[in-house]
């Protein structure tokens, strides 16, 4: 038994049953797919969030605080469970007030929610800060063209807070591949449950995970190749810093 | 992940830190003093109408709890620090094996999720030793056979992993000027390391330190998925008992906004018995 | 820009409506995400089987319901319930007085007894007694958890608790602990598995507490429901009286697993 070779049964790994290597590529895309899904959402929520903080009214402003910290202050699992549990219920009674009825939520779509909820505050910050970098004169000017502030927000702050935001808000990106492996705890089908199903199956806990392991690194190596991609071409006509 | 990237804004994104904390003034404006009185007649509700009959006795337990994650929290941070000084400095003048090791030692760690390699650790590893007979029989065996150092160890890799990368830019940050310096005095490259690059790093780590041991306390409630007795495991185990949802919830969401708190307050002290002109 | 910021807050949150009623309908029947061999465990292509998959489609098909089976977390598997996320539980769940609480059972559909395994080097009683001092592993939220604490932790045993029986079963063999308490037929499962022959074998029934160990596993239901009641109850009674519950049940085992 305590021959390493008895170890490793890559059979295991096949794509096609009896091989689990099917089940986690498909584990994998739920996870991609969650992750895309959370991370616009949260982009969405980000920058109505970080408007509300720069330009909001103080009410708003505080709001916008509140969310933020308190999604800066409690771990990540906490959230999903509360927001997994509490945000769909709130959801249907708040749908049942207005009188549409209960709806059915799919896990996908909680899982969706429940990531996008958690980057849409870290997404405030990031852009909160980036907006902060541009140059305020860039946008005085703009006002002083007569622009209407919708048109001042896209014509001229978003584009030039790109740049300050890229590096931030691929972080991000990194972190939500990785945050969709917590909704495993609450029983959703993304890669890191299907692995410890595949290994609990098989009993082959080593080969399991460190196959999904290689998977997520991809995941992350592919991003950060694209990544490098686009931070260069944002950081056109920009000083090198050394 | 990248180079280009300055971690300590995403950590700060992520991490409650001192600047966020608020001054007592900013409360009594008008409109805040509203927000706060519905604040209250919320927390009121909560407290009122919604079910807290089995806090006294879940409360000794939620004690032990809270010490646990604390002492999983420090344990790791100061081990994970100890070890992300190495890991920075051979990536800045070790030689290139041991530079390409520690690079890719923390590309994998900050690449893959905390939770796989908690569960890869625990049960891919944790399996396989007792296959060995001298393992079993060793005096770690005892130790092997808790759950708690797979925990720790975890935390303490990924903690080493992300503080890593902040101590590599931290060495290569240090003036070249000030090095120079303690050459021309004739130091050695120990005196040097020791005297000189070492608290200079550490100087400039520093204010990234907070954002990371607040994300270092965000992680911990992943030990409870490997039996480890925390916080968090102590509110699932009143979840499961009582079957209520919510209360125990947004007790322990409270209970880690107040550790956030103090750790963030404890932070903005010591920053300020710092100095720190010229850092 | 703030009216710009509402509208797609509000499309959004339509949009989340609109594709989460889009699949409504048919029941959902929760049980633990899990291996939980012989009653649910995922086979490679991912689709899941066994005893209990099985009798939950001969149930379905009886009551004429349309169901489609959703893996949820266990230890979240009743407020998963009680919050609609699944309309039914078929999970291996007794009828306990504790449960029936928060939540109503069917009639029971299966009852096996309750025992304890351990290592083949150590020979020892499933009595307080015999697993004085010993470190004990159950599944959180199960009878069992009840059971453990109450009888063997209160006499000094160490016990411990995790979130799948699948865990408490690979701690034994990796040494972690001295002894598991579950299901006789799971743990039976697990003892013939390559992993379990291995290492383990049975200590012993545990001595029964009906106040604890209830009478047998029924399909959770929210409380009100009488109508699923009814439907569920006929549904189990004809299934039993037409045969085709012993047809399927006899693939898994070679005794009633209906119990007295």
């Amino acid at each position: 038994m305590a021959d390493p070779v008895s170890f490793i049964n890559w059979s295991l790994l096949a794509l096609e049953p009896p091989g689990w290597g099917g089940v986690l590529l498909r584990g994998l895309l739920n996870s991609i797919q969650i992750a895309i899904g959370g991370y616009a959402f949260g982009l969405l929520l980000g920058i109505g969030g970080a408007c509300g903080k720069l330009y909001g009214g103080p009410i708003t402003r505080d709001l916008m605080e509140c969310y933020t910290t308190i999604v800066r202050a409690v771990p990540e699992l906490v959230l999903i469970l509360l927001l997994y549990y509490a945000g769909t219920d709130a959801l249907n009674y708040v749908l049942g007030l207005v009188g549409i009825g209960q709806v059915d939520i799919s896990g996908l779509v909680a899982g969706i929610f429940v990531i996008g909820v958690v980057q849409g505050a870290y997404t405030t910050e990031v852009l909160r800060g980036a907006i902060k970098a541009v140059p305020p004169g860039q946008i005085e000017a703009a006002r002083a063209y007569g622009m209407s502030p919708t048109k001042v927000m896209t014509r001229v702050t978003l584009p030039a807070m790109l740049p300050y935001a890229i590096p931030g808000l691929s972080n991000l990106w990194l972190i939500a591949t990785k945050d969709t492996a917590l909704l495993a705890v609450v029983g959703f089908s993304e890669l890191t449950l299907v692995t410890r199903q595949a290994a609990g199956s098989t009993k082959a806990y080593l080969l399991f995970f460190c196959a999904a392991g290689a998977l997520y690194l991809m995941l992350t190596l592919v991003s950060d190749f694209f990544i490098k991609i686009i931070e260069r071409r944002a950081r056109r006509g920009f000083v090198e810093q050394s | 992940m990248s180079d280009t990237t300055p971690p300590d804004t995403t950590t700060h994104a992520m991490a409650f830190t001192p600047e966020d904390l608020p001054t007592a003034e900013s409360f009594f404006k008008p409109h805040r003093i509203v927000l706060l009185a519905i604040a209250a007649a919320l927390v009121f509700c909560i407290v009122w109408f919604m079910r807290w009959d089995w806090l006294p006795q879940y409360l000794p337990r939620l004690g032990y709890g809270i010490m646990v994650t604390l002492a999983m929290l420090f344990s790791t941070a100061i081990l994970g620090f100890l070890l992300a000084v190495p890991l920075g400095l051979v990536q800045v003048t070790g030689p290139w094996p041991l530079k390409a090791l520690a690079k890719g030692f923390c590309t994998v760690i900050r690449g893959t999720p905390l939770l796989l390699q908690l569960w890869l650790l625990y049960y891919g590893l944790g399996s396989l030793f007792p296959q060995f007979p001298a393992i079993r029989q060793s005096f770690l065996w005892p130790y092997l056979r808790e759950s708690w150092p797979y925990g720790v160890a975890a935390l303490t890799i990924s903690f080493a992993a992300y503080e890593g990368e902040v101590m590599r830019g931290a060495f290569a940050g240090v003036p070249a000027g000030e090095i120079e310096a303690a050459r021309a005095y004739g130091m050695s490259r120990w005196t040097l390391f020791r005297r000189i690059w070492l608290p200079r790093a550490i100087h400039r780590a520093l204010p990234t330190l907070n954002g990371e041991t607040v994300l270092q306390l965000k992680a911990t409630p992943l030990v409870a998925t490997i039996t480890v007795i925390d916080v968090y495991s102590v509110i699932s185990k009143v979840r499961q008992d009582t079957y209520i949802t919510y209360e125990p919830l947004l007790l322990l969401a409270l209970i880690y906004m107040c550790l956030t708190g103090i750790l963030v307050i404890a932070f903005r002290y010591l920053e300020n018995r710092i100095p720190t002109r010229g850092a | 820009m703030k009216k710009t910021l509402k509208t797609i807050a509000l499309s959004l949150a339509l949009g989340i409506v609109a594709a989460g009623a889009v699949a409504a309908e048919p029941l959902k029947v929760g049980f633990a995400a899990e291996p939980y061999p012989p009653f649910t465990s995922p086979d490679a292509s991912g689709n899941w089987e066994g005893w209990e998959v099985e009798f939950e489609k001969a149930i379905c098909a009886e009551a004429k319901l349309e169901c489609v089976i959703t893996p949820v977390a266990w230890d979240g598997i009743i407020p998963a319930l009680t919050s609609k996320k699944i309309d039914m539980i078929i999970g291996s769940m007794s009828i306990t007085e504790e449960r029936l609480k928060t939540i109503d059972f069917s009639d029971k559909y299966y009852n096996t007894p309750t025992g304890v395994i351990g290592p083949k080097s150590e020979t020892f009683e499933a009595t307080p007694e015999g697993l004085k001092g010993k470190t004990i592993g159950v599944q959180v939220s199960t009878i069992h958890q009840v059971y453990a604490n109450k009888y063997f932790g209160e006499n000094g045993a160490t016990v411990k608790e995790y979130q799948t029986q699948d865990e408490a079963n690979n701690d034994l063999a990796a040494g972690r602990l001295d002894a598991v308490q579950a299901d006789s037929i799971a743990l039976g499962a697990f003892l013939k598995s390559d992993q379990g022959k291995e290492c383990c074998d049975l200590k012993g029934m545990v001595k029964d507490d009906p106040a604890i160990l209830g009478a047998g596993v029924g399909i959770g239901i929210r409380k009100g429901e009488d109508e699923l009641k009814a439907k569920l109850n006929a549904a189990i009674k004809a299934i039993r009286a037409n045969g085709t519950y012993d047809t399927f049940s006899k693939k898994y085992f070679d005794f009633d697993v209906y119990g007295q």
